[in-house]
């Protein structure tokens, strides 16, 4: 029971302080924020959708600092390539 | 307490018999016996098609396994003909000469009117896609109406004004057709069903059986549009989005392939169980191996998020204008370039190619770069939580 | 789409697969398991097996609740929804598990109304469209889906729904994944940790796993970036001879979880003293019951429940499947008596399940397929 998707905040409902308009990638549906009632997202940022529930905030400082390790490791790995080929012209 | 099901030791009797030998477990060492296993597999797979069900359910009509077992265990092996046998879209007849295609579709889509279209358009365009993919040119279509007591007539002009529209657009005439009507709570306001014949003009005999390692395999379009219209529009699942039916009549975009290559080898639009079931129903009936690339298909970042959303798999979700090519490859880019130049066949895509091996087995390279297997479906694409 | 798409780069995966495999010693064998059904399939979905090196071994763990859910709680759901006037509403992946007389699926094939929601909100939807009807919600999942069950049982109270309540099968993690490490049939090296439950019960609760039993953890995300970066972590903790529990997915989980997310469990729902776990036995207090301050939306109060306790089938090996003893093809009715078709576990049924998994996406001998790949 675990299939959460990252959807964007576009709006909240007007009467319903716990509903909130998201959406993921063009799909637009209501979903409740109730679980996230102590921090609530603003329009713009992005929450892990699930069975109609936000469950969490997602982090986007986090998400860019785990794409750049990602990142880090996909240089290394390349220069590590790059400097093997490198040496082996002779 | 009760012991365990009946029906468990009823399916295990049965395949006792069925494989002559009690089930036991093997003892050679772990990639032999993972290699015995996935072999027994394989003959298991092979065996007799056989509806175990006592009842009908709603997976007999989705397009996938159930659909084909059903077909093979009770309708081909009471029809049992030459004719019937190849299970086409279409069959082809030889008629004083001519050879006519013909083919039987039924419509029950629910609900009637959705984005981009409604039962009338699928009616016609679907029949006239099924002659289309056969290589016949279509001609003329029957349709028959089962209309359930209390159904709108305003509706019914409305659909029929859509089918009007989209006969003249396919070139096609309606000819022939039948009314009946049942009482208020069946046929879900209205249902139809059409046949449609078709002439046979050019030199080429189109089918799944065709298709050889090295040919290649084009989708004509994004896939998914349909399925997706549909599940949003019955309003069930509260998701609203931007897309619509992508039904069309595919005959002047078949007409057009055949004319620039003589190498195509198949053609099927793909319906009910999406691409996934016609990249399976090629390699089974051809006994090759057909490998894509995730990244080569397209897909409407829409119908991409709606699918993610519900955990559905777009490979597996109906279209109603979209067909697959499988195509000689050294063809291809002739094929590709007829189709991009038709407006239905602007985003055709060369997604994958047949190869000699594993045969009979659907695998995906993803975009990840991994490796799997897309089988057919067991029932509809249920929308998974996990 | 963004957050999932970066995440399932394959550029990225070359390096650390590259990485993962250079801290592999020469000679041993690792096996770690991933706890959560929604991992297994991603490692299928994506064919993440392809970038890990012979050395080391995923072994799929029993955290897909509706894998474990016993026949027994499905006859009694069947008996729930074959009462007169009551509409039963489930998730899609209940839909076809099995009971002693079929599943939720064939009993509406033979007229029971039984639905398929997205949210357990739209059951009340249902309940509120449906005035002289009964609804019950069948109410699965571990920690990930109990908060929202809860928070749905709370709107129907504030709303004063009387035809509404829910038939509670929701399970938690930690006691499952203690019969694991208690149980003598595995050796395990490392856990790859559940990712979306832990959004709810934060990281915390994994630390006796470090702390007694001496193994790494690590919190995953869902894309295949994301599990691969968790093995990574999880081999360089076992190079260095730590165990400790660490997250990955922090752009996700908040290490001490969701307080409004416990605390709605908590006011709705308590543990039961044990539940029984198909293929596991009975586990205590790994399961929760509604509250009597919510008896009127109880199910199981408010109707006839059989409780009849179905042994699993002696062919059946689900339980040892789960527990990662065996792998699915090792299990003797695997592909041949069962196969999604024609399910006898719950392992080949649910999407997440190993054997489902396995059979839908990984069937094939992995070295020819590579070389069918490349060419």
């Amino acid at each position: 029971m675990c299939l959460g998707i990252p959807g964007e905040v576009i709006e909240f409902l007007p009467d319903q302080p716990d509903l909130a308009r998201v959406d993921v990638s063009g799909v637009r549906r209501v979903i409740n924020v109730g679980l996230l009632s102590d921090d609530l997202p603003k329009p713009g940022e992005w929450v892990l959708i699930h069975v109609g529930f936000a469950l969490s905030k997602i982090d986007e400082a986090e998400a860019a600092a785990a794409l750049q390790f990602l990142e880090g490791i996909g240089q290394a790995y390349a220069d590590e390539l790059e400097a093997l080929q490198a040496s082996q012209i002779e | 307490m009760t012991d365990g099901a009946t029906w468990v030791n009823q399916a295990l009797r049965e395949h006792e018999e069925h494989t002559g030998s009690a089930i036991s477990r093997p003892t050679a060492p772990a990639s032999e016996r993972e290699q015995q296993v996935l072999d027994r597999i394989d003959r298991a797979r092979k065996r007799r098609p056989k509806v175990r069900e006592e009842r009908i359910t709603m997976s007999h009509g989705s397009g996938g396994k159930a659909t084909r077992t059903l077909v093979e265990a009770v309708f081909l092996d009471a029809f049992s003909n030459p004719l019937l046998e190849p299970l086409e879209d279409a069959a082809q007849l030889h008629l004083n000469g001519s050879r006519v295609a013909l083919t039987t579709d039924s419509y029950v889509v629910s609900p009637l009117f959705f984005p981009g279209g409604d039962i009338g358009d699928l009616a016609v365009n679907g029949t006239v896609n099924d002659l289309a993919v056969s290589g016949a040119t279509p001609l003329y279509l029957s349709a028959g109406f089962i209309l359930e007591e209390g159904f709108p007539v305003a509706d019914l002009v409305r659909i029929v004004a859509s089918m009007e529209a989209a006969a003249r657009v396919a070139g096609v005439q309606v000819v022939t057709g039948d009314t009946k009507v049942v009482q208020k709570g069946k046929a879900d306001g209205c249902y139809i069903n059409t046949a449609g014949i078709g002439v046979v003009e050019h030199e080429v005999s189109l089918g799944v059986v065709n298709a050889q390692p090295g040919d290649a395999v084009i989708v004509s379009g994004p896939i998914g549009d349909h399925g997706v219209t549909i599940m949003l529009a019955r309003g069930e699942l509260d998701i609203e989005a931007d897309i619509v039916s992508d039904t069309a009549a595919l005959n002047g975009l078949v007409a057009d392939l055949l004319s620039a290559t003589t190498g195509v080898r198949a053609l099927r639009d793909a319906t009910r169980g999406g691409v996934a079931t016609i990249l399976n129903e090629v390699a089974a009936a051809a006994g090759v191996g057909v490998l894509v690339n995730e990244d080569a298909i397209p897909v409407r970042p829409v119908v991409r998020g709606a699918s993610e959303l519900l955990g559905i798999d777009p490979m597996y979700v109906a279209c109603e204008g979209r067909m697959v090519a499988v195509v000689d490859g050294g063809e291809a880019d002739r094929a590709l370039a007829a189709l991009r130049s038709h407006p239905l066949g602007a985003d055709a895509a060369i997604i994958g190619q047949i190869t000699a091996d594993p045969p009979g087995i659907v695998l995906l390279k993803t975009a990840f770069g991994g490796t799997r297997i897309v089988d057919l479906l067991v029932g509809d694409p249920l929308p998974r939580i996990c | 789409m963004r957050f999932v798409d970066e995440f399932r780069s394959a550029d990225k995966a070359h390096a650390l697969a590259a990485k993962i495999a250079e801290l592999c010693e020469p000679g041993r064998q690792y096996k770690l398991m991933e706890v959560c059904g929604g991992h297994t399939h991603t490692i299928y979905k994506h064919g993440l097996e392809d970038y890990l090196p012979e050395q080391i071994t995923l072994v799929h763990g029993p955290g897909c609740p509706v894998c474990v859910i016993p026949m027994g709680r499905v006859d009694d759901a069947m008996a729930l929804a074959s009462q007169p006037d009551t509409i039963m509403t489930s998730f899609g992946d209940m839909m076809r598990v099995p009971g002693s007389k079929g599943s939720f699926f064939d009993a509406k094939a033979q007229g029971t109304d039984i639905r398929m929601v997205y949210s357990p909100l739209d059951s009340l939807k249902v309940a509120r469209q449906n005035p002289d009807k009964r609804v019950v919600f069948m109410a699965i999942g571990m920690e990930t889906t109990t908060p929202s069950t809860a928070m749905t049982v709370l709107r129907a109270a504030a709303e004063g729904l009387t035809n509404f309540s829910i038939f509670n099968n929701h399970v938690t993690i930690i006691p499952a994944i203690k019969a694991i490490l208690d149980s003598p049939d595995l050796r395990l090296d490392g856990f790859i940790g559940p990712g979306h439950v832990s959004t709810v019960i934060g990281c915390r609760p994994y630390e006796f796993i470090a702390r007694d039993y001496g193994k790494p953890v690590v919190v995953a995300g869902f894309e295949p970036l994301d599990i691969l970066q968790s093995i990574y972590m999880l081999m360089v903790q076992l190079s260095e001879g730590r165990s400790e529990v660490e997250n990955q997915y922090t752009r996700v989980v908040p290490w001490d979880g969701n307080l409004a997310a416990l605390t709605a469990i908590n006011k709705v729902m308590e543990l039961r003293p044990y539940f029984e776990w198909r293929g596991l036995g009975f586990i205590s207090h790994s399961a929760m019951r509604v509250r009597p301050e919510y008896a009127a939306f109880d199910a199981e109060l408010l109707f006839e429940v059989p409780g009849v306790r179905v042994a699993d089938p002696k062919a059946c090996q689900c339980g040892e499947v789960l527990k990662g003893v065996l792998k699915p093809w090792e299990c003797k009715v695997f592909g041949t008596a069962c196969t999604p078709e024609t399910p006898i576990g719950t392992c080949m049924v649910s999407p997440e399940g190993a054997c489902a998994a396995y059979y839908n996406f990984g069937r094939m001998n992995r070295r020819r397929v590579v070389e069918v790949s490349i060419s």
